[in-house]
């Protein structure tokens, strides 16, 4: 149960055709995760990181090869059944927040769940609890312009998680913040992978993040070049 | 049930964008009601004054009688029949006689309507009252239009020619008594009122008329023998006609109307869903399906466009309610399609005109949100999220 594999990618090649070459952002990547990892895809910008999170996330679909993601095949689902995953089992967070600009921060967290058809008793009460995890339960009726860049990536967190999704991607989610709401983030993101189990995966070149990685993959020019266990002293 | 629900939340969350949005989107609602009003005001005066000062309330004509055959006119005269001058006597018809002549204004020649009307009567809105004078001389009447092309003025004098009932050339003098102001090209190009007895005395003709024009909402529609009656729309059937060609002029100017709302509707919806790229990539990455965001949208732009009717119906309706009863002032010019019009045009606004309107607002409205959101949701997710206005 443990080690059960959520993310299989296998001979995984995403080619963009720029003019009339094309550059390989993804090039023969081959990978494995299993639930409850707290993983981060490390490497140089242009390496093919947002790129590798976009499939996963279903998002974007590879030249060649294959993503499994809870048992799905990424490239072979429809755009309703790819929107019934993320809607369901994935949850996104954007290093721009991608916050919804007319609503509140609590009709932010509550928007997935609104989707998902949950009561209006039941969506208070996850949203609420979500916005304590993330310590924002007393800006629930700000809007996003009155917050901070913290504030906002936490209210993003909170989005990405109210519904308990199998699977967070979060694309340099520290790369607007500074030092002391990077490590807040990502001592809120631990967490919620210690409790929930939920299973992390970042894309950073930050190190103030790589120090809280328990798994670093490092792309280069599309492939890995290095794919480490890092064992905490504490 | 959850997309109306985020529709009305985006809709109130945006606050004033939202207005902004519906405030515009409103000017398109009251402009293309005002100036399509203001056009049919327009045709309804003309249709109003064209009855006042020539048809009355239908007319009889003398057999002979047709006014498209000018060569036919020197026939076009009988003695008045007894039903009809028991009408003329109760001033309730009045009757004209007309016969084509000749003037010679500044030396050149032109052929002219010799109209004869009673002074008194009150059928018409001919000011034909001015007629009514002591004098020897022939007084005449012509209308503004005339008065310009011919050079003439009050006061001056001119030679007229005409046949008698013999066929005999006559010529006479007659003074311009009056100018008069009218709207209506039929009673004022190429035509000069007189007097009908001293008309009758110059053509030898006395007792007779070449049409006898009855009063408004005239009910008298007996047949008489040598007279054939014309009943008021069959009068208006020129009138009417010219105005559907000239509405073809119209379409285009309501086109070149819609055109300008549709502007102002494409850039306050279009640009608007564009900018909204970003948030809709957002929205897919959430798990919205691509058709729930087309409704989402294109249900927006639809909300957008009641609200405008309602803001719209806030100041439209005591705006173009005032207007239609203080009337609009044009400028003294205006001429279009060849029509002289009044001074002040009276709206009109018909419920075909406002219901047609406010649908085809918020038809157009609906299809340019429409476009726009099912162009943005067919793109990938991640090109969605980039946000690049493209
Ligand atoms: N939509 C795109 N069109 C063309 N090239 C792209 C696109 N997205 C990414 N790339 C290219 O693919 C490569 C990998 O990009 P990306 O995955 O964004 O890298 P990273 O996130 O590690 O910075 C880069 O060379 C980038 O220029
Ligand atoms: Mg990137």
């Amino acid at each position: 149960m443990e080690n059960s594999v959520l993310i299989k990618l296998e001979n995984l090649v995403k080619e963009y055709p720029i003019g009339n070459t094309k550059i390989k952002a993804l090039d023969d990547v081959d990978l494995t995760f299993v639930k409850g990892e707290f993983t981060g895809v490390v490497g140089p910008s242009g390496s093919g990181k947002t790129t590798m999170l976009n499939i996963i996330g279903s998002l974007d679909s590879p030249t060649t090869g294959s993503a499994s993601v809870l048992g799905k095949k990424v490239e072979k689902l429809s755009h309703k059944q790819s929107a019934a995953l993320r809607n369901k089992h994935l949850g996104f967070i954007f290093q721009t927040y991608n916050l919804l600009p007319v609503y509140t921060v609590f009709e932010n967290v509550e928007f997935p769940l609104l989707l998902l058809g949950i009561s209006a008793q039941e969506r208070r009460n996850m949203v609420m609890r979500t916005l304590e995890w993330v310590h924002l339960a007393d800006r629930a009726k700000s809007k996003p312009n009155q917050l901070s860049g913290g504030q906002s990536q936490r209210v993003a967190i909170a989005r990405a998680i109210v519904k308990k999704p199998e699977i967070v991607l979060a694309d340099e989610p520290t790369a607007n913040l500074d030092a002391e709401n990077s490590h807040n983030i990502l001592k809120i993101m631990e967490n919620l992978n210690r409790e929930l189990g939920t299973t992390f995966l970042f894309s950073t070149h930050d190190e103030k993040v790589i120090q809280y990685l328990r798994r670093k993959i490092t792309l280069m020019d599309g492939k890995v070049f290095k794919d480490e266990i890092i064992n905490h002293k504490g | 049930m959850v997309i109306p629900k985020l529709a009305f939340r985006n809709i109130w969350g945006a606050g004033l964008r939202t207005w902004l949005n519906v405030v515009a989107l409103s000017f398109s609602f009251v402009a293309i009601i005002f100036l399509q009003g203001l056009y049919n005001g327009m045709n309804n005066q003309m249709e109003k004054a064209t009855a006042d000062a020539q048809y009355g309330g239908g007319q009889y004509w003398q057999s002979s009688y047709d006014p498209y055959d000018p060569l036919t006119l020197n026939e076009a005269h009988g003695v008045i029949p007894d039903d009809l001058l028991k009408l003329v006597d109760d001033k309730k018809a009045v009757p004209i006689l007309i016969r084509q002549a000749t003037i010679y204004p500044n030396g050149r020649f032109q052929n002219v309507l010799l109209k004869g009307i009673p002074p008194e009567q009150v059928v018409l809105s001919v000011p034909s009252l001015f007629l009514k004078t002591d004098e020897e001389t022939i007084p005449a009447l012509i209308g503004n239009r005339m008065a310009k092309s011919t050079g003439l003025k009050e006061g001056d004098y001119i030679t007229v020619r005409w046949r008698d009932t013999n066929g005999t050339f006559d010529a006479n003098e007659v003074k311009i008594v009056k100018v008069m102001k009218t709207n209506v090209p039929e009673i004022d190009n190429a035509q000069l009122w007189i007097p009908l007895d001293k008309m009758r005395i110059m053509t030898e003709m006395p007792n007779e008329a070449t049409m006898i024009v009855l009063e408004k909402d005239s009910q008298f529609n007996k047949s008489i023998a040598n007279w054939e009656y014309k009943d008021l729309d069959f009068l208006m059937r020129d009138l009417k006609a010219l105005f559907l060609t000239k509405s073809i002029g119209g379409s285009i100017f309501y086109l070149v109307l819609l055109f300008l709302a549709m502007l102002a509707i494409f850039d306050t919806q279009i640009l608007s869903i564009f900018r909204r790229k970003k948030e809709m990539g957002t929205l897919m990455a959430l798990g919205m399906t691509r058709s729930k965001l087309i409704q989402l949208f294109t249900l927006e732009g639809a909300i957008h466009a009641v609200l405008a009717a309602v803001v719209a119906a806030l100041y439209g309706i005591p705006l173009l309610t005032w207007v239609a009863t203080n009337g609009y002032g044009l400028p003294e010019a205006t001429d279009s399609y060849g029509f002289a019009l009044g001074n002040r045009i009276f709206p009109s606004y018909t419920a075909g005109l406002v219901v047609g309107t406010t649908l085809l607002v918020l038809i157009v409205t609906t299809i340019v949100s429409f476009l726009p959101t099912r162009k943005i949701a067919k793109l990938k997710p991640t090109d969605a999220l980039r946000g690049k206005l493209t």
